[in-house]
């Protein structure tokens, strides 16, 4: 009586072994070309959620409604192709968008892939996107090491510069006001304890550094810390007129907040994640003018102005002043590049890399497979949240110093 | 004896067959068999311990985790299968540590020790980057394709089945045996019960720790919020809890199903997942509480005739 289950099952495992074999080794069926499949895998749920929710899927799918409604994706020879898209929740888990990706590549087949959503789902998705021969165009991933990444990856492209980029364009913009006699040297900095705010302030401080600032204040503080009142006095104390805090949304909220209540009113005040959301400036109203954070637009751009109205209609509210505009550039780059040649993924890549793309940010031109002409730092002015940094590149706004004192 | 030879002979044969198959399968096949083997592999480690000792834990990502970490330290500076043996030896230190300073903790207790275990080591782990190394995300760039990881994972999960197979078979079996029924009666009869438990955690938590250093070198890029994600460890025990813990096969059976019921909702019902495996969970644990095996058996059991299912009650009375 004891033996007979064990065999059994011995007999069930076997069974389903081969089972899995047959079942693996099946042809997905073959193509008849009536559409572009196009396939991603996405955190819907899960920690990574938030983030993917602001900056990739609305642009994701906005791109597909307009892309169909035109009547599909634009070939070579003219004709055009309807998009199918296969989308897959990688629960915000590892080992979860790995297999995703890999069930696209080969189970799926489709023709192109988008990308994950954050610097780590990007890298642990690198090595399948190489061997599949598909390209990707990571956007919602600010790394310092994408020159490293290029050469191992031959068709990976990073949209969205590294840590030190931000934290170089800052230094510039801050030794910019101390030359004008704006603001004194002194920097008070605290940083959350995790992925952006380690990498932002790992970076930062050399940048402030060269930039020969001085950092009299550098504290870290936990994921989840709501009460900043003893850290925004002693930031007070420290006689410093810039504030930077590279921090996450719910705490961007909550400094933003206990600052106004502790009447702290530094000459610049620099957040993190959050205070590019498009709800940050008209929800804070007069009290949002001269917050400056990550990213920022160019106001007199127009085709970023018409997307960012079609982002709202579609969607159904306005997208992030940061990562987005981004992402949906690169949508139209892989569009202009298959229309260019078709649906071989080398040769799309190949154009990826050396092509000129006419874009929302404007023209657009791949640099060493990443994306060099970017925002790095913006201030809300009169409702909007425009490009103050880096300071030397053209359209860039003049940055409103000292900020404005809370109402 | 027929009868022995007859199951090693499948086992053999099985296991040849599983190795043998990245010839055949494409990477999503090599993919899907990779996580299932890891899930078998965590949920018959989790079952050699807590199936046996009755000793629940959400520990299993907190060594699963350090594993994965171990690699991702020390992946640049030490030839393979060193790094494997250090991760290893990491994982037996904080088991060791762990143990003799919780396992006299009993039930509830020790269900919530061992779920804050993971925290406090995801934070340890986060605190020691920031303040040390000033960053938080590490690489592993190893020419170690998907099949060297499976053929890893197969080998620890042939090898965690065989220990179990012989511990069953062991004074140590039987001793556990009688903690589990009480462990009172099991201090009268001279056990020791610090170190019997003490000896399986630290085993158990060996194979979960090189489950997550096997896998780690898949995902080149971690981060604590990446390896010490907390669903690893309820998935483990969900899926050791339905085939049976305390089973040699049991765990393992629990996993089959299981994950490639994950999979499958994952890949056709991708926006209700969440909600059909918590339906699922909760159909689990009402309908089927002591696992498919113990279901099974007495299920046959009933079908044996009115004499078989005297025993089974008078088990279930206190």
């Amino acid at each position: 009586m004891i033996n007979l289950p064990r065999r059994a099952i011995l007999r069930t495992l076997g069974i389903s072994a081969c089972m899995f074999a047959i079942a693996a080794a099946m042809p997905a069926g073959a193509q008849d070309r009536a559409s572009v499949k196009i396939g991603y895998a996405i955190s819907k749920t899960g920690g990574n959620a938030g983030g993917a929710g602001i900056t990739t899927i609305p642009n994701y799918q906005l791109w597909v409604k307009e892309v169909n409604d035109a009547g599909g994706l634009e070939l070579p020879d003219g004709t055009r192709l309807p998009i199918e898209v296969i989308e897959y929740d990688d629960r915000s888990s590892a080992e979860e968008v790995v297999r995703a990706t890999e069930r696209l590549a080969t189970q799926d087949q489709v023709d192109f892939i988008l990308p994950p959503w954050g610097t780590g789902f990007n890298l642990a998705v690198a090595p399948m996107f190489d061997r599949f021969g598909y390209p990707q165009l990571a956007v919602s991933s600010v790394t310092d090491k994408a020159p490293d990444f290029v050469k191992r990856w031959k068709r990976s492209f990073w949209m969205l510069g590294g840590g030190s980029d931000y934290t170089d364009a800052l230094a510039g913009l801050l030794k910019k006001a101390i030359g004008e006699g704006k603001i004194n040297n002194k920097i008070a900095m605290i940083s959350v304890a995790d992925g952006f705010g380690v990498d932002l302030v790992t970076a930062a401080r050399p940048s402030f550094n060269e930039a020969e600032l001085e950092v009299v204040y550098d504290v870290t503080y936990p994921v989840g810390t709501t009460d900043f009142t003893s850290m925004i006095n002693e930031a007070a104390a420290s006689g410093a007129d810039t504030f930077v805090a590279f921090s996450y949304p719910p705490e961007t909220f909550a400094i933003t907040q206990q600052a106004q209540v502790a009447k702290f009113n530094p000459k610049v005040l620099y957040l993190g994640v959050g205070a590019a959301f498009p709800n940050f400036g008209p929800d804070l109203g007069a009290n949002a003018e001269g917050i400056m954070s990550l990213g920022g637009i160019d106001p007199k751009n127009e085709a970023n102005v018409a997307y960012r109205k079609r982002h709202e209609e579609v969607i159904g509210r306005a997208p992030d002043l940061w990562g987005s505009v981004v992402t949906y550039a690169s949508l139209q780059m892989l569009q202009e590049a298959i229309k260019r040649r078709g649906l071989d993924r080398e040769a799309v890549s190949d154009e990826l890399s050396n092509g000129a793309f006419q874009t929302v940010l404007g023209e657009v031109k791949l640099e060493d497979n990443q994306l060099r002409t970017l925002w790095f730092g913006g201030q809300w002015q009169n409702g909007n949240f425009v490009a103050v940094a880096p300071v030397d590149r053209e359209g860039v706004s003049e940055a409103i110093l000292p900020k404005a004192s809370w109402k | 004896m027929m009868k022995g030879a007859f199951v090693w002979a499948i086992f053999a044969l099985t296991l040849a067959v599983l190795a043998a198959a990245p010839f055949f399968l494409e990477a999503y096949g090599l993919g899907l068999l990779i996580g299932l083997l890891g899930y078998v592999t965590l949920a018959s480690a989790w079952g050699l311990f807590s199936g046996r000792t009755g000793y629940v834990s959400l520990a299993t990502v907190a060594f699963f985790g350090v594993g994965a970490y171990a690699v991702a330290a020390l992946n640049e500076v030490l030839p393979y299968p060193l790094v494997l043996l250090v991760a290893a030896l990491a994982g037996l230190g904080l088991a060791l540590a762990v143990g003799l300073s919780t396992l006299r903790l009993a039930g509830v207790y020790f269900v919530i020790f061992t779920f804050g275990l993971a925290e406090l080591v995801r934070q340890l782990v986060t605190w020691y980057e920031i303040n040390v190394t000033g960053t938080l995300g590490r690489y592993i760039f190893m020419d170690l394709g998907p099949e060297h990881i499976y053929w890893q994972l197969l080998a620890l999960a042939a090898a965690t089945l065989f220990i179990t197979w012989r511990i069953d078979r062991s004074r140590l079996g039987l001793a556990l045996r009688v903690i589990a029924d009480d462990e009172v009666v099991a201090a009268h009869l001279g056990i020791d019960l610090a170190r019997t438990k003490l000896a399986l955690f630290a085993l158990s938590s060996v194979i979960v720790t090189l489950v997550g250093a096997i896998q780690a070198p898949r995902w080149t890029y971690i981060e604590p919020a990446i390896v010490f994600n907390p669903t690893v460890s309820f998935l483990t025990l969900v899926m050791a809890l339905l085939g049976g813990a305390s089973r040699l096969w049991g765990p393992a059976l629990g996993a089959v199903p299981l994950f490639l019921l994950f999979e499958w909702l994952s890949a056709n019902f991708p926006n209700h997942y969440s909600i059909l495996l918590g339906l699922l969970f909760i159909a689990i644990v009402f309908a089927l509480p002591k696992g498919v095996f113990a279901f099974a058996e007495m299920h046959l059991k009933t079908r044996g005739g009115e004499k078989r299912i005297v025993p089974v009650e008078a088990e279930s009375k206190p």
